[in-house]
């Protein structure tokens, strides 16, 4: 008899389970047969009127039973439960082709990208970077480098004057000798900075550029440091198979001077539209720190010897990036900034 | 300077392949810019010679020739000009080959073909077509075609051979960029010497000599130096009988390949010598010096000339200005440019030629005053040696007899001046091998030296520098030569052991992290002009007082004319210019710098940096533009304070002063109205502008850790009333005055209207306070909001 009644309840129940697609059911389920009213409960209640023969029987029966049930009930919350998580999912799916949420972020100016590469090269190799006024007096742009009365650099036609003994720095050389004044040897300096030369705008010209120069003195610098640590300098920059081609030349403040020209980063010196032909691209200018130039700053040429080398951040700048029109540098349009 | 190959090889036989020569002569310091081929354009043209001519049946104009041109057979050529005969050589360009055509300027490939049925397999051509002109060819004229019977070299010519090579167009013309300091290299023998010393080839060049027809020029003239001291040395030389005449072709030639056109025997005998010699020379008609005196003087004041050029008002002289004068007047401006009467006319039979050296310096000014930056100025403006001034006068008088377009005076008058003093270095082997880091041989050190044309003296290890090398004065002079020619790129790279070491301000690390803060906030960098038009300073309705800005003697225009003293208008012109370009936003910012002028022009300005930054667009307002400062100060640690301010460039309601401290560090606000109609636009720009010393001094970016909080905070919601006048700023200050634990007080809200009266405003805050002892509880809380309502209260704010 209870038998029976046990084997109905496992019937009944598993049909109550297959049939039912909510917790909410499944939980009123688990009351009704296994809650203390439930309807197990209640035949198990009855187990002290079986004799004893029976009573162990049963009592195996009615577990296995409830056991059974409840393996059902969290067999069957867990399905409820996936099938709830994917409905979920299925309703929360997004196109995810459609564009991000973006916050925008700043760039820098392509000038000073370069010139970051620049500090950083040279900060490596120990370099200090220092800065000087923009405005100057023509005794640390010209007199003390060597270029006296007379030279064509001093030219109104080549140089802002304010007055006739200030001027708007023609190079950043000025902020060398201010360094060599100021500063005992050894020195190993950057000057980066604006420079102003009266050319009227145009796609290859401005009035204002940019240089980096640098100067080093210690006892025993050779023109032989000064190719190397240009070449160290160019194959930073620009990779290692970059070659470097030192040409005679001459500024007033270096002797010997060099220019010197880059094996072509385009084509590798076959010759292409970059370099015109030539295979070479020319970089900058240097040279050994010409005595006067040392004896001018107080500093004993026969103890200390140097370079300097000066480098335009707009050539550079325009060769890495193509920029085919020097203009686009200054006009801030929002859209060529944005591209770096 | 354009140098005329086959004139070089006069002197210096470079014969390798121009390539070569081009590649070598740069890397060792002579520049070659460019180099180009005489002939241009012109190919397959050949001396041919008319065998035969009869008039075309079909035509009036048209001549049917048969002509030799050094083949098998002579060509047949129909031709429409008038001068052909029978026996004449003439320039004939084959079938292929190619000439100028003058009237378009372009180039003209000739085909056979047939004219009017009449086959024709070349064309004569004219001097035009060959690419030349009536000085070459003064005998000949541009209607016809070149009849080469008149040439003077007539003889030499052949039939079919390249006619290039009989009118000189076998040349090549290559133009160097001469470097200051080598003014010697302006000349021909200077690169001869130079490409001697590069290429290790003999150098050819012999000391000028005349012979003279006898005569004493102390007879016919005097000179009479005043001012030595601006004209070290002046020669004069005298020719008589002259026969002005077209100059030989090789000559000619010569200064073609060399840019100059020919233009008489005795002008060109001046071009010639200067740019061989590198030294300007000048030729006077001796019937126009008056009193047959030379006299070397500055200018009187008042005095004018009427120069040898175009212009027709005479130029006036000043007392600093040396002059070539004769008994009465003056006759030319020294170094710089003759008067009217000092050329060489078609009659002249007398010639007075003058070879000087004038002070540099001198030369320089007085060109620049007069105008006139002529060939010879620009050459004494770098100084010349007073020995090559001898040679130029030798080598002149010695072409006058060559040519024999006169008779020589046998001597010449010279008032020297000037310091011949061989001038001697010391030349120590070792000191320039540790001066270059390099290993190069006595030997090889003195060889090199050697070739350039410096005399050495083994015993004293001394050199002697040629006259014309006015760059040589230091052992670093001899270390360049000997690295040039040696050649830079043989010399080993070494890397340098730097026994300094790199630093970093504080004013880096600061602009630094301001830069990537901007970055951070969506700011794109930008680089503008430091110098600006004085206008725009009324354009941003600056005050009158803060307008005095350091200006530009002779600025490129009024636009770029002075210094900045502000960054408001660079960044605002951008900003329009973006508008304009129909960007609909943007957020900029620069760390540039301001110029500010102290009291005398004398005084160099202060520069400072600023960082100045600017927004415009939909999504943009004072707000999101001060959250961008704000950010700066959040992450420097500047306790920063806004003040409603007054500045005039602003918008009255939305501008404020940004202190910290008692220190101004800077502006925030939206452009006024007038500022941006000012500018063409009617946009809302917003602008700040900060002064990165002022906040790098007020900084404070070194990092502490502080300890998580152990005890919960409380937090309590304030809606107050206040009135619209009533600044969160203020009330916030009350705030943190009365509570107590307070450990942050944010506005969240502001509201007006239904609710709250007319003239009222309602402010929400949110406080947080935490104790960090204990948790706090939540009647001390309510104690802390209670002061605080009280305080506020007094100044009628209430709860809402």
């Amino acid at each position: 008899m209870m038998k029976e009644q046990l084997q109905k309840i496992r019937e009944q129940a598993a049909a109550e389970i297959a049939a039912l697609s909510d917790t909410k059911a499944l939980d009123d389920l688990r009351v009704k047969f296994l809650g203390k009213k439930g309807e197990l409960t209640a035949i198990l209640k009855q187990m002290g009127s079986l004799s004893a023969e029976e009573r162990p029987v049963m009592g195996q029966l009615a577990n296995d039973v409830r056991t059974q049930l409840e393996n059902a009930i969290s067999e069957k919350a867990e399905a409820l439960k996936a099938a709830v998580t994917e409905q979920r999912l299925k309703t929360e799916a997004v196109d995810v082709t459609m564009p991000g949420t973006k916050r925008s972020i700043g760039t820098r100016h392509p000038l000073n990208i370069v010139l970051e590469d620049l500090k950083s090269i040279f900060r490596g190799m120990g370099y200090t970077v220092v800065d000087g006024p923009e405005v100057e007096e023509t005794k640390y742009v010209f007199d003390m480098l060597n270029t006296d009365e007379g030279h064509p650099a001093r030219e109104p036609s080549d140089t802002f004057y304010i007055t006739e003994n200030t001027l708007l720095r023609t190079q950043t050389s000025s902020v060398q000798i201010r360094t060599m004044l100021k500063e005992k040897p050894p020195i190993a300096i950057i000057s980066p900075g604006r420079v102003y030369r009266p050319d009227a705008v145009d796609g290859t010209h401005s009035p204002i550029f940019h240089q980096c120069e640098g100067l080093v003195i210690d006892k025993n610098i050779t023109f032989g440091d000064l190719k190397g640590t240009l070449e160290n300098f160019a194959k930073s920059l620009y990779g290692n198979d970059v070659k470097l081609r030192f040409r005679p030349h001459h500024f007033p403040y270096t002797e010997p001077s060099a220019e010197v020209d880059l094996s072509c980063f385009k084509c590798g010196g076959k010759g292409c539209s970059l370099c015109k032909g030539e295979g070479w691209i020319e970089m900058l200018g240097s040279g050994v720190v010409h005595p006067q130039v040392l004896i001018n700053c107080g500093i004993d040429p026969n103890e200390y010897s140097g370079f300097a080398f000066g480098i335009g951040l707009e050539r550079i700048a325009m060769m890495r990036y193509n920029i085919d029109d020097m203009r686009l540098l200054y006009e801030n349009d929002a859209r060529f900034l944005s591209q770096f | 300077m354009n140098l005329s190959m086959k004139w070089l090889n006069d002197y210096v036989k470079a014969d390798m392949p121009i390539k070569d020569f081009v590649a070598g002569i740069t890397m060792s310091g002579s520049k070659v810019e460019t180099y180009s081929e005489m002939r241009g354009e012109v190919d397959k043209v050949v001396v041919g010679k008319v065998l035969e001519i009869k008039k075309h049946e079909d035509s009036d104009k048209l001549w049917i020739c048969q002509v030799d041109v050094g083949q098998e057979a002579p060509i047949q050529i129909v031709t429409a000009a008038t001068n052909v005969f029978a026996g004449a050589f003439i320039p004939v360009v084959l079938d292929g080959g190619t000439v100028i055509d003058r009237h378009n300027n372009t180039v003209a490939k000739i085909k056979k073909g047939k004219l009017r049925g009449a086959e024709s397999c070349g064309m004569f051509c004219s001097f035009e077509e060959l690419g030349m002109d009536n000085s070459d060819f003064p005998y000949s004229s541009a209607d016809g075609v070149l009849i080469l019977n008149d040439d003077p070299d007539f003889d030499k010519i052949k039939i079919g051979e390249d006619v290039l090579k009989f009118v000189g167009l076998d040349d090549i013309s290559v133009e160097f960029e001469i470097t200051n300091n080598r003014p010697d290299c302006l000349s021909v023998l200077g690169l001869a010497r130079e490409t001697s010393a590069t290429f290790g080839l003999p150098y050819n060049v012999k000391e000028p000599t005349f012979k003279g027809a006898g005569g004493d020029i102390n007879s016919e003239l005097s000179v009479t130096v005043e001012n030595p001291q601006l004209c070290s040395r002046y020669m004069a030389a005298k020719v008589k009988n002259v026969k002005i005449a077209p100059s030989p072709r090789w000559m000619v030639e010569r200064l073609r390949a060399s840019g100059v056109r020919a233009i008489n025997n005795l002008v060109d005998i001046t071009n010639f010598v200067m740019l061989e010699y590198g030294h300007p020379m000048h030729a006077f008609d001796a019937r126009y010096v008056a009193g047959n005196k030379i006299i070397v003087r500055n200018a009187k004041d008042g005095e004018t000339l009427k120069l040898l050029d175009d212009a027709k008002e005479p130029v006036k002289l000043s007392p600093e200005m040396l002059v070539i004068c004769d008994a009465e007047k003056p006759m030319a401006v020294a170094g710089v440019m003759g008067g009217e009467y000092s050329g060489i006319w078609d009659d002249t039979t007398e010639v007075i030629f003058e070879s000087a050296c004038f002070d540099g310096v001198s030369v320089r000014r007085t060109a620049r005053k007069v105008g006139e930056r002529t060939e010879a100025s620009s050459r004494f403006e770098k100084g010349l040696d007073p020995i090559n001034a001898k040679n130029a006068l030798y080598r002149a008088l010695q072409l006058v007899e060559e040519l024999g377009c006169g008779e020589v005076v046998s001597n010449v008058i010279d008032v020297d001046n000037s310091n011949k003093t061989p001038h001697k270095l010391k030349h120590d082997y070792k000191w320039v091998n540790n001066f270059l880091g390099a290993d190069i041989p006595e030997e090889e050190q003195i060889d090199i030296l050697e070739r350039l044309g410096f005399e050495y003296d083994r015993a004293n290890h001394e050199i002697t520098v040629p006259s014309v090398r006015i760059d040589m004065n230091l052992p670093c002079d001899i270390g360049e030569e000997i690295a040039r020619i040696y050649g830079y790129n043989k010399i080993a790279s070494t890397i340098p052991k730097l026994s300094s070491r790199s630093r970093i301000t504080k004013e880096q690390r600061f602009a630094d992290k301001l830069v990537n803060i901007m970055i951070s906030q969506g700011c794109l960098e930008t680089m503008t002009f430091s110098f600006i038009s004085p206008k725009s300073y009324e354009k941003i309705r600056l005050p009158e007082e803060q307008r005095k800005s350091v200006t530009l003697l002779r600025p490129l225009g009024e636009d770029t004319s002075v210094m900045r003293t502000t960054m408001i208008p660079s960044m605002t012109e951008l900003i329009v210019r973006n508008i304009n370009n129909r960007t609909p936003a943007g957020r900029f910012f620069e760390l540039g710098r301001i110029y500010l002028p102290k009291s005398t022009p004398e005084e160099l300005p202060e520069e400072r940096d600023v960082l100045c930054i600017g927004a415009y667009g939909p999504d943009e307002d004072f707000f999101t533009l001060k959250g961008i400062v704000e950010a700066i100060f959040d992450e420097t640690g500047i306790n920063a304070k806004f003040s409603r301010s007054a500045d005039p460039t602003f918008h009255t309601g939305r501008c404020a002063d940004i202190t910290a401290g008692n220190v101004k560090i800077g502006t925030i606000g939206e452009l006024h109205p007038i500022v941006a109609e000012n500018y063409g636009v009617k946009e809302r720009i917003y602008i700040a502008s900060l002064d990165t010393a002022a906040m790098c001094e007020l900084a404070d970016t070194e990092i502490r850790y502080r300890q998580l909080p152990k005890f919960p905070a409380i937090s309590r919601d304030l809606s107050l009333v206040c009135d619209d006048s009533t600044e969160s700023g203020e009330i916030i200050e009350i705030i943190n005055r009365a509570g107590k634990h307070l450990e942050q007080v944010t506005l969240f809200d502001m509201y007006k209207g239904a609710g709250v009266p007319e003239g009222k405003k309602s402010l929400s805050y949110k406080l947080v306070m935490r104790r960090e002892d204990k948790t706090m509880e939540a009647e001390e809380a309510d104690k802390s909001v209670e002061k605080i309502l009280k305080a506020l209260g007094e100044k009628n704010i209430t709860l809402r």
